[in-house]
């Protein structure tokens, strides 16, 4: 087999395809893109948490200037997909999303009530203002901490004893609890909202009345699309959706939420086309946040190191219409070889608004509860926490009782340690100093399913050499475009300038959301599964061609580079792939190609890992922690470029440290509502809390997950970093903070 | 946000009567602060008056003193070289403050007159006694993370947010003003006041009066001067406490010494109790932390902010040791 792997444009740090369209603003995201006659909308969000709407008073608004109309559940158009009936949860076991205006009732605060929709921006934000409504209030459940024995299994679980949710009980449940060496720990992490820097927008526009066009910012252009027909009850190719340049979304495009709904419904009502983008304080509650989570370890261990045992239970918020999991606890029940393993997940439904995977999503929740309980343990055992991953690590996946399909997390866990300097690393905690400052190091390690779903992309070589590709994939900044141009350049041997990789739109054909980092696998195993359908088709066209040369050549028998096919072994005797287009009169050449997935997940247990190594240094008097140094380490298969894979592990970590020190939504229980929402109050890490982050990529192929040898990457970027920094804190100071984000306060 | 008119003399007295006859009319400076509580709707002027057009932008040396002008920006003043070589301790704040683009923004006039950043003040949804008098207090037993553990009343526990302040605070600065009724001098510390019963009213600034300039006196800190702001983040977040502290030393012994605290009261908090207690006290963390002893007396905490009670002695020690050297 010729390996194209290791040879030209794949790995190479090729800049982003649309990096020069981005960094001048030349590429229109949802919120620039202007239409003829469009309106603007903004939302009037309630100021209850639960209860229902007495009185919207909108005839101030309604005079104001510019207005066109002010919509509520009393008369906007309804949507006739919703689901009928008394309370949301009813219809469907897990509910359904937030059914904007479509009655009087409140779930939760900041609540969409109110659609005002005026000629100008400006007009619509002033005038909703003058939006003023009155309640009848109802005793509200925002309180977490104080209701976590009213959390549930998810329904789910409950109507499938095999659904993965259920608890889990490998060896004996909570055996933990009667060896003699163990540690028992509770974690909680806040709510962290995605705050990508693109505000959420949507332009919504009905070209007919049953044709409706969204440019919408989403990370599931198909989903979306299929999503607004069922509401609409309008056929699937009357939707189109729209997504060219998506900026940042970390998950919260994975769903449609009102605000999109509410942009169509107004679109409906005047006949025009609607632009609303939500306000950076509507992004705390119109759209969803990775859960509040409480979290307990317990943990046993044989004096030499071998883990005997371990209990993970996690709780995770969500809201009251609608469950929303996600898998904290896998890791727990993979990662290590413990004989005994229990794990309970459960959901609290609170009046809050539905949350939604946030990057690394359930697993870097469950992760900083994991990997602090371990480095808690070794403290106990006396052993460095390095040595103890290492006597704990599988070499088969215990939960599912599979072989691995490659598994270099120990190569990984080495160059890791060896870069970040492990050996510096005190065994006694608060030991080490520089100046004033204690300084300590810190490891966690993380993993997600190596995922791949069924894509279809359709490919055109023209005769002037050029290729267009197209897929219904999104780009939302890991540089899917450019990713797919080099698996394309090198599986159809043409240049990558030659290549144009065109996303974002539901014309083309399907492709998985932009979720679980399986991208690449996914939607880059059908842009190889195109190339090689379209060098078929160029092969039995030249083969076909009785003075071509080529007469009678199998396809193994033909190389492809350079935009021309060649016979192996006669170099000389060639065709560039314009010529055999010339040579058959054909204006283009085309193919559809889909890709999925086969048996090899029913025999193989498919990861990718992560290992990251912090550096911090804490003030002793001030309690301030900076992390130093930091070092992230993955084993996700062959990296398709190194530059746009480092940016997406760069920015996993800063997301990481983000989590540990600094992130975290606070909500006045009292009220139901968010106290810090705006970019001032709300503190995502800046340059100064970031220290260059070294990545180091194993760099091996995986060709039982994809037949590029690829694995995901962006959610492993994440998973882990958050307990590498506590682990390292708590070297530094002997302080073990179980709570995030680890703020000045919580080290004094 | 509201609509409003908005005007741009060129004269102080233009802009000073404007203000004083129309009642809801305002100054605007560089607009960072204003214009959020605008659009948020915690405050809807009708008017507003750009004074960015006075003359009013000078850095000077004036009778003893350097005059800062009410328009000098932020980061203008940050890195004046008389700033520079003779208040060291005000340039530290201001770099403290906001991020870089703000400080381009933000006037010297403008950061005195900031507003609290009390998340209750900031919702017009939930109840506030500084933006609506007589509505309650929702901080006293809500998220209080940030509030005052001096000098606050049972009506408002807010904070200044000012980093500038607390430095002009330790360094006696005094506030010129020009008003209807001509011009006056308040000192710094009598500038802002504590909330008591109205603690809407934040200054002593009457209606229409215009701060046209701030006078730093000549003093012997410039050696051992000292800015500390710890908050949530390295950089771009408010004060959790900060500490401005300056040292006067001759021989291992401290002649004279200024301390003030931020993020710890309605007004930047002078602490002029503790800096008697540094006063002919040799250089050394054992005199700090008596002198810190001092500043907290008197200090309470609520629900969420009792780490300050720690956090700010911590702080005092921690900037008079970086002031003396010691750190
Ligand atoms: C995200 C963010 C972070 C920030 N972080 C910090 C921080 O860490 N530390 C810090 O100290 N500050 C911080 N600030 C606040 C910033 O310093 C102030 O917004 C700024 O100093 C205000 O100056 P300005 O000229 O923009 O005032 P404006 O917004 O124009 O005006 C503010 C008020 O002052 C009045 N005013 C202005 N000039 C005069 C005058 N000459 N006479 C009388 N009244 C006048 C106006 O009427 C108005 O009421 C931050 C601000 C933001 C938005
Ligand atoms: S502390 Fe002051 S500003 Fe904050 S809610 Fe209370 S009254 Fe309002």
């Amino acid at each position: 087999m010729k390996d194209y792997f290791f040879q030209d444009t794949i790995g190479k740090p090729m800049d982003r395809v649309d990096g020069r369209v981005k960094v001048t603003g030349a590429a229109k995201y949802s919120a620039e893109i202007e239409l003829p006659n469009m309106a603007h909308g903004v939302l009037v969000g309630s100021t209850i948490a639960k209860g229902r709407i007495k009185n919207i008073d909108t005839k101030a608004a309604e005079r104001a200037p510019g207005v066109l109309a002010v919509l509520h559940y009393q008369n906007a158009p309804k949507v006739p997909g919703y689901v009928q009936a008394a309370h949301p949860t009813e219809p469907k076991p897990i509910g359904q999303p937030h059914r904007v205006f479509y009655d009087d009732k409140v779930y939760f605060n900041d609540q969409p009530i109110a659609l005002v929709l005026a000629d100008t921006l400006e007009r619509a934000h002033y005038a909703a203002k003058l939006v003023k409504a009155s309640y009848e209030e109802e005793k509200h459940t925002t309180n977490f901490a104080k209701n976590t024995d009213k959390a549930i299994l998810p329904t789910a679980a409950k109507r499938n004893p095999r659904h993965g949710l259920n608890d889990y009980v490998r060896g004996k449940e909570d055996a933990y609890k009667n060896e003699p060496l163990k540690i028992e720990s509770e974690y909680v992490i806040p709510s962290e909202m995605h705050n990508p820097m693109e505000l959420q927008a949507i332009v919504a526009h009905w070209e007919a009345d049953d044709k409706l066009t969204v440019y919408d910012k989403t990370q599931a252009v198909i989903g979306t699309q299929n999503a607004f027909a069922r509401e609409w009850k309008i056929p699937v190719e009357n939707v189109k959706v729209i997504a060219t340049y998506v900026g940042g979304a970390f998950g919260n495009g994975l769903h449609t939420w009102p605000h999109e709904t509410a942009a169509i419904i107004g679109a409906k009502k005047l006949g025009r086309p609607v632009k609303l983008m939500l306000t950076r304080e509507q992004m705390f509650t119109m759209v969803g946040y990775r859960p509040h989570a409480w979290q307990k370890v317990g943990m046993s261990a044989t004096p030499d190191g071998k883990i005997t045992a371990i209990t993970h239970e996690a709780i995770g918020q969500t809201s009251s219409y609608e469950e929303f999991t996600e898998s904290t606890l896998q890791q727990t029940r993979m990662m290590y070889t413990s004989p005994n393993v229990t794990t309970r997940y459960r959901i609290l439904p609170l009046d809050i608004s539905t949350p939604i995977w946030m990057r690394g999503p359930g697993e870097a929740t469950g992760a900083f509860a994991l990997e602090s309980a371990l480095d808690e343990m070794a403290h106990v055992l006396k052993i460095d926490p390095l040595e103890f991953r290492l006597k704990n690590y599988t070499e088969r996946d215990p939960e599912k009782n599979l072989p691995w399909s490659t598994k270099f997390l120990k190569e990984a866990m080495l160059m890791g340690a060896e870069k970040i300097g492990w050996s510096n690393r005190p065994m006694q905690p608060g030991t080490l100093r520089d100046g004033e400052w204690q300084v300590g190091y810190g490891m966690g390690v993380g993993t997600f399913g190596a995922h791949r779903g069924r894509a279809t992309v359709k490919a055109t070589l023209y005769p002037d050499g050029k290729v267009v590709m197209q897929c219904a994939t999104t780009d939302i900044g890991p540089g899917t475009g450019t990713a797919m141009v080099q698996i394309a350049a090198d599986n159809l041997g043409v240049a990558p300038e030659q290549i144009t990789f065109e996303l974002g739109s539901s014309l083309f054909p399907p492709s998985p959301s932009q979720g679980g980092s399986a991208t690449v696998a996914s939607v880059g195993s059908a842009v190889r599964a195109a190339s090689i359908a379209l060098k078929q088709k160029l092969a039995s066209m030249a083969t076909g061609n009785a003075d071509s040369g080529f007469r009678g050549a199998k396809f193994e028998d033909l190389t492809f580079q350079n935009g021309q096919v060649s016979l192996n072994n006669s170099p000389g005797t060639k065709l560039t792939y314009s010529d055999i287009l010339k040579q058959q009169g054909l204006p283009e050449l085309e193919v559809t190609e889909e890709s999925k997935p086969g048996e090899e997940r029913q025999k193989y247990s498919l990861y990718s890992y992560s290992v990251h190594f912090a550096e911090v240094k804490v003030h002793p008097l001030t309690g301030q922690a900076r992390v130093t140094k930091m070092v992230s380490c993955a084993d996700a298969g062959k990296i398709v470029n190194m530059k746009t894979a480092g940016n997406q592990m760069i920015g996993g970590a800063v997301g990481g440290i983000g989590m540990a020190l600094t992130e975290g939504a606070v909500m006045d229980v009292r009220f139901g509502r968010y106290v810090t929402k705006d970019f001032a109050e709300y503190h995502v890490p800046v340059h100064a809390d970031t220290p260059p982050v070294d990545v180091i990529f194993v760099d091996k192929p995986d060709f039982i997950s994809t037949p590029m040898g690829t694995k995901g990457i962006g959610e492993i970027a994440t998973i882990g970093v958050a307990p590498a920094i506590a682990n390292a804190i708590f070297n530094a100071t002997g302080k073990r903070v179980r709570e995030l984000p680890i703020t000045p306060d919580k080290l004094i | 946000m509201n609509q409003f008119q908005y005007v741009r003399p060129t004269k102080n007295k233009a802009a000073i009567d404007t203000v004083t006859k129309d009642p809801n009319a305002t100054f605007i400076a560089g607009g960072t602060n204003l214009l959020d509580l605008m659009k948020r709707g915690v405050v809807m002027p009708e008017k507003l008056v750009d004074i960015n057009k006075l003359p009013l932008r000078k850095i000077e040396k004036e009778s003893g003193a350097v005059r800062i002008g009410a328009l000098a920006l932020n980061g203008v003043v940050a890195e004046d070289k008389l700033v520079l070589e003779k208040h060291p301790l005000l340039a530290q704040a201001l770099d403290a403050g906001a991020s870089a683009q703000l400080r381009n923004m933000a006037t010297v006039g403008g950061n005195m007159m900031q507003r609290t950043r009390c998340p209750y003040f900031y919702d017009t949804a939930l109840p506030c006694n500084k933006r609506e008098p007589g509505t309650g207090c929702s901080a006293i037993e809500g998220y209080n993370r940030m509030h005052a553990i001096f000098g606050f009343s049972d009506k408002c526990i807010a904070t200044h947010p000012s980093d500038m302040g607390v430095a002009l605070a330790a360094l006696d600065a005094t506030v010129l003003v020009s008003g209807p009724k001509g011009d006056r001098k308040i000192p710094f510390v009598d500038f802002h006041r504590l909330p008591g019963d109205t603690p809407q009213i934040e200054t002593n600034l009457q209606k229409g009066e215009l701060i046209v300039a701030v006078d730093v006196p000549e003093n012997n800190f410039a050696k051992h001067a000292h800015y500390l702001k710890v908050r949530d983040r390295a950089s771009y977040a408010f004060a959790l406490v900060s500490v401005a502290a300056a040292l006067d030393i001759e021989n291992n012994t401290i002649k004279d010494a200024r301390l003030a605290m931020g993020g710890v009261a309605h007004k930047p908090w002078r602490l002029t109790e503790a800096e008697k207690a540094l006063v002919g006290k040799p250089v050394s963390e054992h005199t700090f932390r008596q002198a810190a002893e001092v500043a907290m007396r008197g200090a309470r905490a609520f629900e969420h902010n009792q780490y300050k009670l720690k956090l700010a002695p911590n702080s005092i020690v921690q900037a008079l040791k970086t002031a003396a050297g010691l750190a």
